[in-house]
């Protein structure tokens, strides 16, 4: 089912879906730097920034979450959790790349064996409106790990940006719940035609020549490899490119308490960080960056490969954007495939 | 040619064996940007670059590679890092040998982007030109426009205490002690101020580049990741944030030669260089001393002098 939503009529579309859901969107936070957030007010939305610096994982999986709370006192129960979200939710405006990476995600926080509450609480009273990318950045290689500028996948409502209005097409039972979309209107022949031509040139846009099929039987044999002494030399050993990235989904649990309440909260951790692989004891299994280097990569394109069947990159760039000193994901990639050689070769050298 | 006298003056250096490693500055994939490049073989000296996109401060691998012989690619700032590095005790085996190019001021990449509409795919520098494409743009745009704010205020541009100079010395720019923008900000009330302070690091996400790019921060436990004592908790709160980034702005002080790596590093443009640059300010006007000029003079909080001010002990 596809409708027309003319773009002077968007905030008003906002507005009208924020009585019902709580709306997260990406919102710039100064020129140049933007993030998903919950939004108050619709002329917060800003849809500009391709890949805004933090992905939309944040509106499942915060960055500094609060599981539940406890206070000290006779009476009362002593715990109150948080797991429960309240209203429904609308997360608009991500891209394919980062609505792909929230599967990969889910993937390890709903299992069989295990299911994390405060994921799926959020996962289920959710509605995805994905909008495609016309205009991939030269970074993007989404075309290389499965995905596609214009790739539906796990979207309940899809919109492409036409000009002067949307192209709005509803995919699941969750995206049927607008078809009495007072904004919508019947698309034309000649917005389908639109469509098409720009969903042709972001297809030839984005990268497809990275070579990640079969990455996880070559890293198989590469993990003593000369490879891993010289990559991480450039790597300072920040945790930019693990807290961007909308795949990585580690965490660390404290307890933040005063004597009598406090909290259990969950905040991202990141592989690269020494301190996150350090021992009671002292010793510390990843003592270098040669190590934690190797941990990033390899459980981006062996260990969850291995595990859940494809890997966890969606090729939205954010960690060559963003990082300091240049470390780029996709040479690294392109060295451990025989094809690195054309013009490549010696670059780690 | 900068660049080709940097190559000769690197393969000669490894040729001789007097270095065992030469850390510069290679080209890479992203426009406007050049990468740290870890230089071991006399003919990998071809990937070394002087442009002016050379921004990271290499000299915060240092403490990486402080085993072997090395040679590092050092503007202005990055030289006072490694004087200021060696009064603290930083290379007991082997002093880095400085090859020092006097500095043109490096362009902020943020900047430039915030020009023009559009990714850019190419930015070539044409003497004080800067040629900026993109696929439905081409502008040329003065570098002078266009460069760090650090830059703007910096007055040593010319690498002191190397070991090789790479280029002729450069007349050092007037002394302002602040940029316009801190200047400006000194100026506003203090609750105006720390409305300044709280909305930028607001943005903050601990992923702690500032620190891991900073030559000075080297800490082998930085106070953020004790657990014993546990001196902040790990979330988000603004109040957790602000004692971050109060703390390491305090441990900088008149240690900190004001490079800008920290602000470069950020990915969510927080503008750290004007707490710093202040407190630079500070160091200056109370005790005379800039971080990393004198090499037998230690940093004024780090000892102590009959003569200095004594007026806060009442």
């Amino acid at each position: 089912m596809k409708f027309k939503l003319d773009k002077k009529d968007f905030e008003n579309f906002l507005k009208d879906l924020m009585e019902t859901y709580d709306l997260f969107a990406p919102v710039q936070l100064t020129e140049g730097v933007s993030v998903f957030k919950k939004i108050d007010k619709p002329e917060e939305v800003n849809l500009t920034q391709l890949v805004p610096q933090k992905s939309a994982k944040e509106v499942f999986f915060p960055q500094s979450e609060t599981m539940f709370r406890y206070e000290m006192s006779e009476n009362q129960s002593p715990i109150v959790s948080e797991q429960k979200i309240g209203r429904e939710r609308v997360l608009l405006g991500a891209r394919p790349c980062d609505i792909e990476a929230i599967f990969i995600v889910e993937k390890v926080f709903i299992g069989e064996d295990y299911t994390d509450v405060y994921f799926l609480e959020k996962r289920k009273k959710t509605t995805i409106i994905t909008l495609a990318c016309n205009h991939p950045l030269t970074t993007c290689f989404c075309s290389s790990t499965g995905g596609g500028p214009f790739r539906k996948d796990g979207s309940d409502l899809f919109m492409i940006d036409l000009g002067e209005s949307y192209l709005v097409e509803l995919l699941t039972e969750k995206g049927l719940a607008f078809s009495k979309n007072r904004f919508f209107k019947e698309a034309g022949s000649k917005e389908i035609r639109l469509v098409k031509e720009l969903e042709e040139k972001a297809a030839k846009k984005t990268d497809s020549s990275i070579p990640v099929e079969g990455i996880e039987k070559r890293l198989d044999l590469m993990v003593e490899s000369p490879f891993w002494d010289r990559i991480h030399e450039k790597c300072i050993g920040c945790g930019t490119c693990t807290f961007l990235c909308p795949t990585c989904h580690c965490f660390d649990i404290t307890d933040e308490a005063t004597n009598q309440k406090g909290e259990r909260v969950r905040n991202w951790d990141s592989c690269l960080f020494p301190i996150y692989s350090l021992e009671t004891s002292g010793h510390n299994p990843r003592p270098t960056g040669r190590e934690r280097t190797r941990q990033r990569l390899m459980h981006k394109f062996n260990y969850y490969p291995k595990n859940f069947g494809r890997v966890a990159c969606v090729g939205c760039g954010r960690c060559i954007l963003y990082c300091p000193v240049q470390f780029d994901v996709r040479e690294a990639i392109l060295y451990t495939s025989s094809r690195r050689t054309e013009g490549r070769k010696g670059k780690f050298k | 040619m900068i660049q080709q006298k940097l190559r000769e003056k690197a393969k000669e250096l490894l040729s001789s064996k007097t270095v065992d490693l030469i850390i510069g500055y290679g080209s890479w994939t992203l426009p406007l940007r050049t990468t740290p490049v870890f230089i071991r073989a006399p003919e990998g000296v071809e990937s070394l670059v002087w442009n002016s996109f050379c921004e990271n401060n290499l000299t915060t691998y240092l403490h990486k590679f402080s085993r072997l012989k090395v040679g590092v690619v050092v503007k202005g700032c990055d030289a006072r890092s490694v004087t200021a590095l060696g009064l603290e005790k930083r290379f007991p085996n082997h002093r880095p040998l400085l090859i020092g190019i006097p500095c043109q001021r490096m362009v902020d990449r943020k900047k430039v982007k915030k020009a023009v509409k559009g990714e850019i795919l190419q930015a070539v520098e044409q003497g004080e030109l800067l040629l900026v494409k993109g696929e439905d743009f081409n502008v040329t745009l003065k570098r002078e426009d266009f460069l760090y704010s650090v830059c703007q205020v910096c007055t040593h541009r010319t690498p002191l205490h190397a070991d090789v100079l790479i280029g002729d010395p450069v007349e050092e720019s007037p002394l302002v002690d602040l940029h316009p923008d801190v200047k400006a900000l000194e100026g506003k009330s203090p609750e105006e101020r720390w409305e300044f302070f709280q909305k930028e690091i607001s943005r903050c996400i601990r992923c702690y580049a500032c620190r891991e790019a900073c030559p000075m921060c080297y800490c082998s436990e930085c106070f953020v990741d004790s657990s014993r004592p546990r001196w902040i908790e790990k979330s988000l709160s603004p109040s957790d944030l602000a004692f971050y980034h109060i703390v390491r702005a305090y441990h900088q002080t008149g240690r900190c030669t004001g490079c800008g790596a920290c602000e470069r590093a950020c990915p969510m443009d927080i503008r750290l260089t004007h707490l710093t640059q202040k407190l630079n300010q500070e160091v200056k006007g109370l005790y005379g001393f800039e971080t990393g000029i004198q090499p037998e003079t230690l940093p004024p909080l780090s000892t102590f002098n009959p003569e200095d001010e004594q007026e806060f002990i009442k």
